[in-house]
């Protein structure tokens, strides 16, 4: 049985190995510049006696990105829709599955059909028809264009529907439009407590997903200076093809702050990931 | 003023209202449209030409479509068959008794979902390449330079790149569903299953498998749903293009290929509708294929 489980911790090692490798990699590729980047795999080694070679290594990278490229506007952007976006679509979320739990009204089979028939549809299906849309409203290469269709995506409002029906108890509500309270007021006062979970899981959820979203910005936006960081950094893939050690800064800046934001929060943020598969 | 009875038969209304506008206006309606969309031939957003079924008929002839249909079902198996056991084996690993320090293996390895697909695609662009990379460095030290490969841009390499890079990213995002699923293993079964002397294969097919069987299914079918729409992963790691000999095309890629770089929105609206079409047929096999076991156990 001993022996066992040093096979078990034997084999998670590999591949906590494997998964923090390409991490590794990546932020001492995005310390090399191109003369360097060929002669080592991950640090550059001194060429007599041993240790790693420090001044093959800075911050020149960095630097380029932010006093030559116009990456802190990328990051910006990445930024404001990510918060924004993912605010305005939590309240929007929280509004309509609390309704939709808690209210009866004729009608209510009807709306929820059409979440559950939203989110059966694939995205891709919307990407031609939502573009002629936004261009023949005037909302393409904006970030409002962005940022409206993503306010009520179905699927939130299934998850605060579910989130809802298990935690906020009918008579709560009964009491506070008894003691005199207007419906919004119960809402704000009564449920959103209530589901303060389910908040805090859907706000990071979406801001994840609009931060890594490259799909909807690539086909939106066409001025550079309106890119998130996706789509700035994926365009080195193309301007800067051979500017190795630049992709991989870009890419540090895109990966590690949400990284270490989500890590500290990792909690609330995988325990509300599963409540989809676990509660619906 | 309006009386608590009027409120609140409008109030649902209110708290529904960003919802119904943002789901008519950006659901409904580009999904009507797209169906006319799928019957014209658009160059750019504003000028179209009704083709009928034409579109449909293009796409069934079309090579281009049924390669990057085959693609995307063979990377679709590989999520399902290598990834999914995978996941669930370091779910296991992690779950069995006398593992220690739990919480974090299960963050470390999760840690991967968190990087964005466009992120991930620009790190194992380089990894896998020729001169640079990481993995053919590697095989290259031990097999002192006999092995020298090119794993992105190599034909039949090409898929396998892909689904490594995208193992990496979702092998550790699987594994959390299954690490909650566990947790609705009775313990008093797997005692008692232990003390009737059952092994631990059978245990597994006995006591675990059933536990966990709802949450498989559910984590199969967005297994399928997700591969069947990638697009970011072969894009950026292929340098947006499709690969030596389209090896990395996939139905997505090429809708959007077909839509904004060559600017027939008609045509990847009929793309589209194919990928609605194979999707609802995965849905529908699963969920009978789930009844069936369902049934069976």
């Amino acid at each position: 049985m001993k022996q066992r489980s040093w096979i078990a911790v034997g084999l998670l090692s590999l591949a906590a190995l494997l998964t923090l490798a390409p991490f590794v990699w990546l932020f001492c590729a995005s310390l090399k510049t191109n003369e360097h980047f060929f002669g080592s795999t991950l640090l550059p080694l001194r060429e007599q006696g041993l240790g790693i070679d420090w001044s093959k290594l800075s911050f020149e990278n960095y630097r380029r990105l932010f006093q030559e490229l116009d990456f802190a506007r990328a990051l910006a952007n990445s930024v404001f829709l990510s918060s924004v976006t993912g605010l305005l679509a939590t309240f929007c979320c929280a509004a309509g599955g609390y309704a939709l739990a808690r209210f009866h009204f004729r009608g209510r089979g009807l709306v929820t059909a059409c979440v559950l028939g939203a989110m059966l549809v694939p995205a891709p299906l919307l990407l031609a028809p939502g573009y002629q849309l936004l261009h023949s409203i005037g909302l393409l290469d904006s970030l409002a264009g962005l940022v409206i269709p993503a306010i009520a995506p179905a699927f939130g409002i299934f998850l605060f529907r579910q989130a809802s029906l298990s935690s906020v108890p009918v008579e709560l509500l009964e009491a506070a439009r008894i003691d005199g309270c207007s419906e919004f007021r119960t809402f704000t006062i009564v449920a959103l407590p209530l589901i303060r979970p389910m908040i805090g899981t859907f706000l990071m959820m979406t801001f994840l997903g609009v931060w890594n979203n490259f799909i909807t910005p690539q086909v939106v936006l066409q001025s550079p200076e309106r890119f998130p960081l996706s789509v700035a950094v994926a365009q080195f893939r193309g301007v800067y093809y051979q500017d190795y050690g630049l992709q991989m800064a870009g890419t540090v800046i895109g990966v590690i702050p949400v990284l270490i934001l989500f890590l500290a929060l990792q909690r609330e943020f995988v325990s509300g990931l599963t409540s989809g598969a676990l509660k619906g | 003023m309006m009386g608590p009875a009027a409120s609140s038969r409008l109030a649902p209304w209110l708290f529904l209202s960003p919802f119904l506008v943002i789901f008519v206006v950006f659901t409904l309606y580009p999904l009507a449209r797209s169906v006319v969309l799928a019957t014209h031939q658009t160059f750019g957003p504003e000028h179209e030409q009704y083709v009928g079924a034409r579109n449909f008929a293009a796409m069934i002839a079309d090579p281009l479509f049924w390669t990057a249909l085959r693609n995307t079902f063979v990377f679709a198996l590989a999520s399902v068959f290598i990834q999914l056991p995978i996941s669930l084996g370091l779910a296991l690993l992690i779950e069995r008794r006398g593992t220690p320090a739990r919480p974090l293996w299960r963050i470390l390895l999760f840690s991967p979902a968190l990087v964005g697909v466009v992120f991930a695609a620009m790190i194992f662009g380089i990894i896998l390449e020729k001169r640079t990379g990481l993995l053919n460095v590697m095989l290259h030290n031990l097999t002192a330079g006999a092995w020298n490969l090119d794993f992105a841009w190599t034909q039949q390499y090409v898929m396998s790149a892909l689904i490594v890079a995208s193992h990496w990213m979702f092998v550790g995002f699987n594994m959390i569903y299954f690490v909650a699923a566990l947790q609705n293993v009775r313990r008093d079964l797997a005692e008692a299953a232990v003390i009737d002397g059952a092994g631990s294969i059978d245990r597994f097919r006995h006591v675990t498998l059933p536990a966990i069987r709802p949450v498989a299914g559910f984590v199969v079918l967005t297994s399928i749903i997700g591969s069947f729409q990638l697009f970011e992963l072969p894009y950026l790691m292929l340098n947006q293009t499709a690969g030596p000999d389209n090896r990395g095309l996939t139905i997505v890629m090429y809708l959007y290929q077909v839509g904004f770089e060559v600017g027939d929105l008609g045509y990847a609206s009929a793309i589209g509708w194919g990928l609605a079409v194979v999707l609802v047929v995965c849905t529908v096999v699963q969920r009978l294929l789930a009844r069936r076991e369902e049934a069976a156990v």
